[in-house]
């Protein structure tokens, strides 16, 4: 009840749900001092959408992802949020943030805190869900990413893969409608990288609108609806997964993927 | 302990290399140091049968027998399991600590007469003193450390001058500024609670340097986790941030309490009825003041040991998640 009372500041008036993209970027333009890491960036998500974004090394993926959840701020442009305009207000922010959930290449899980208690904190904090509700939760998504066993451990007594694992439980304990991942497998050994993308894979299965900077080519042929190209803080192409491997427009990413792809 | 490798080196006391030359060393420094002529020495060398003897035999056999305590004492103790060694040598050294305040030929009478009064009122002041210092100490570093890494200028400006200021004036004169400066403006403050607050304060300035250098331990991705989770600022700080950077704060904390402990001694100058100023005073009306200040010190050295302990249970707390 307290719940909906607190969304209702935001929920109302009530849109169709399906009329509004799930994000919405205009015109996003970021500088750290005089360095422009993003230059006008326009993108929509998709409600369902499962965007893949890829590009070379400082070409501003991870700034872009950051900014939906305002991890970093931006100067120029607007971003949308499920109808919601990101401001620097606290209750944008709050908004915005209840909706997004976010996997990180370093998985950044707490380790003062069991794994299950990674998972519930902010159900219980945030979401005020009680502490046995938010357990049962939590064991579900922890179940569905294939950890069960393990949730009175602490992340140092974890795989990476199981980490990672756990941090997508985390996330999707808070119920987001929308996710974002930030290169999650980069840091991981080789032969963990598949359970990973496995859990990811499924999680698109079932809908879930997802944003991710990979270069898991493998993954983004098989998962993803679309894949956005960037360079130097631009948006250089973008395209179904079929077309943009088998036949990139521009050179910039011609000599990205021959680069990735050997 | 920790960073022990799993390879068996020899032990370091266990090579002759090291083990014979710091023996001959030992000798070498009991022999010209003249042991033979110490308190120690003649009690020694009368067991011997020796105490008529000349200085140089005296010295020898003292050198010597000191020398074959130390060597059989080190291979014993080397046989014992680590944690008996670690109780085994702190007793020994405890003792030796004991021995050489025993040599002062003390008279016990006269602690056994003032220690009562020393105790009731010294030791309970210097508790009352500290422990309320410390309280208020470390609610001044959280705040100062909260300020210090916020980004309201102004709480930035008052924090920096805060530690600056009360980092920079002796203690002493923090004391004697809070006492009889105040008055001056108009607030008449008594001597206990004018120590409490420059205790308080200066050791509040220290702390807050340590809890910033703590919280700013704790990687970015922790910040930036629980924001994505939506977290708010105070939760992120309290539940997040915290309770890591307190692994990093506690042990040169633990140091501030017990440097502060021994520091609430400074309030005296004032004339607060703490333990030392009692152990001086009392000493002084019948010319026994080593007597009062050996008390005071190993009533010091018990309140150090008790904070020790609870600072090593703490930390054992905090590294839970990270030792299992
Ligand atoms: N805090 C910062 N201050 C200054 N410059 C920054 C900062 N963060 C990022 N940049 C710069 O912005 C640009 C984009 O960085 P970003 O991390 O978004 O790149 P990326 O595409 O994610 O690269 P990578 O593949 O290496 O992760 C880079 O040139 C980087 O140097
Ligand atoms: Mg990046």
């Amino acid at each position: 009840m307290i719940r909906k009372n607190n969304l209702s500041l935001v929920e109302s008036p009530p849109e169709p749900r399906g009329a509004v993209p799930a994000v919405k970027i205009r015109n996003l333009s970021k500088w750290y001092g005089s360095f422009q890491a993003l230059k006008a960036v326009d993108l929509t998500i998709a409600r369902g959408e499962k965007l893949v974004i890829c590009g070379p090394s400082g070409s501003g993926k991870s700034t872009l992802i950051r900014t939906i959840n305002a991890l970093e701020g931006f100067q120029e442009g607007q971003i949308v949020v499920d109808g919601i305009e990101l401001t620097r207000k606290p209750e944008a922010v709050e908004a915005v943030r209840k909706r997004v959930g976010m996997v990180f290449q370093q998985f950044n899980l707490f380790p003062h805190l069991t794994v299950l208690e990674n998972c519930t904190l902010a159900l219980r904090l945030v979401r005020g869900v009680s502490q046995k509700d938010a357990e049962e939760r939590a064991l579900h998504y922890l179940g569905k990413v294939r950890i069960p066993d393990q949730a009175h451990k602490y992340a140092s007594q974890l795989s990476g893969g199981q980490q990672q694992r756990v941090a997508i439980a985390r996330a999707l304990s808070m119920q987001p409608d929308i996710m974002l991942f930030d290169e999650p497998t980069s840091a991981l050994d080789p032969e963990m990288v598949k359970e990973v993308l496995d859990t990811m894979t499924q999680l698109a299965g079932e809908g879930m609108t997802m944003a991710v900077v990979t270069h898991e080519m493998g993954f983004a042929r098989q998962v993803a609806d679309r894949v956005v190209f960037m360079d130097r803080g631009e948006i250089v192409e973008q395209g179904p997964p079929s077309e943009f491997f088998s036949n990139p427009k521009e050179l910039r990413a011609r000599a990205f993927l021959s680069q990735i792809l050997h | 302990m920790h960073y022990a490798d799993n390879v068996d080196y020899p032990r370091l006391l266990s090579r002759p290399s090291i083990y014979i030359p710091g023996l001959a060393i030992l000798f070498g420094i009991l022999l010209y140091t003249q042991a033979g002529a110490t308190s120690l020495g003649q009690a020694l060398a009368g067991l011997f049968g020796m105490a008529e003897g000349s200085p140089f035999a005296t010295n020898l056999l003292v050198a010597l027998v000191v020398t074959a305590v130390v060597a059989i004492n080190v291979a014993v103790v080397m046989r014992l399991r680590l944690k008996h060694q670690v109780y085994v040598v702190w007793a020994e050294l405890a003792l030796l600590v004991l021995l050489f305040f025993y040599s002062f030929d003390l008279s016990f009478e006269f602690i056994r007469r003032k220690i009562g009064f020393l105790l009731t009122q010294g030791l309970v002041t210097t508790l009352y003193v500290s422990a309320v210092s410390i309280v208020i100490a470390s609610v001044l570093a959280m705040i100062g450390a909260i300020a210090k890494l916020s980004s309201n200028g102004i709480a930035l400006g008052i924090a920096n001058f805060y530690t600056s200021l009360f980092r920079g004036l002796p203690l002493l004169m923090q004391i004697y500024m809070i006492y009889l400066g105040l008055p001056q403006l108009g607030y008449v403050i008594d001597a206990v609670p004018a120590g409490i607050l420059a205790l308080s304060l200066c050791y509040g300035a220290y702390m807050t340097e340590i809890f910033r250098a703590g919280i700013e331990s704790i990687p970015r991705g922790q910040w930036e986790a629980s924001r994505a989770l939506g977290l708010k600022p105070k939760d992120t700080l309290t539940r997040i941030i915290l309770p890591q950077a307190m692994r990093i704060i506690i042990p040169p904390t633990g140091n501030q309490f017990i440097a502060m402990l021994k520091d609430s001694s400074l309030v005296s100058v004032v004339g607060v009825w703490e333990l030392m100023y009692l152990a001086r005073t009392q000493g002084q009306t019948e010319f026994r003041h080593v007597e009062m200040m050996i008390t005071a010190s190993l009533i010091y050295w018990i309140l150090s040991i008790v904070l020790e302990l609870i600072q090593g249970r703490i930390e054992r707390r905090y590294n839970r998640a990270q030792t299992r």
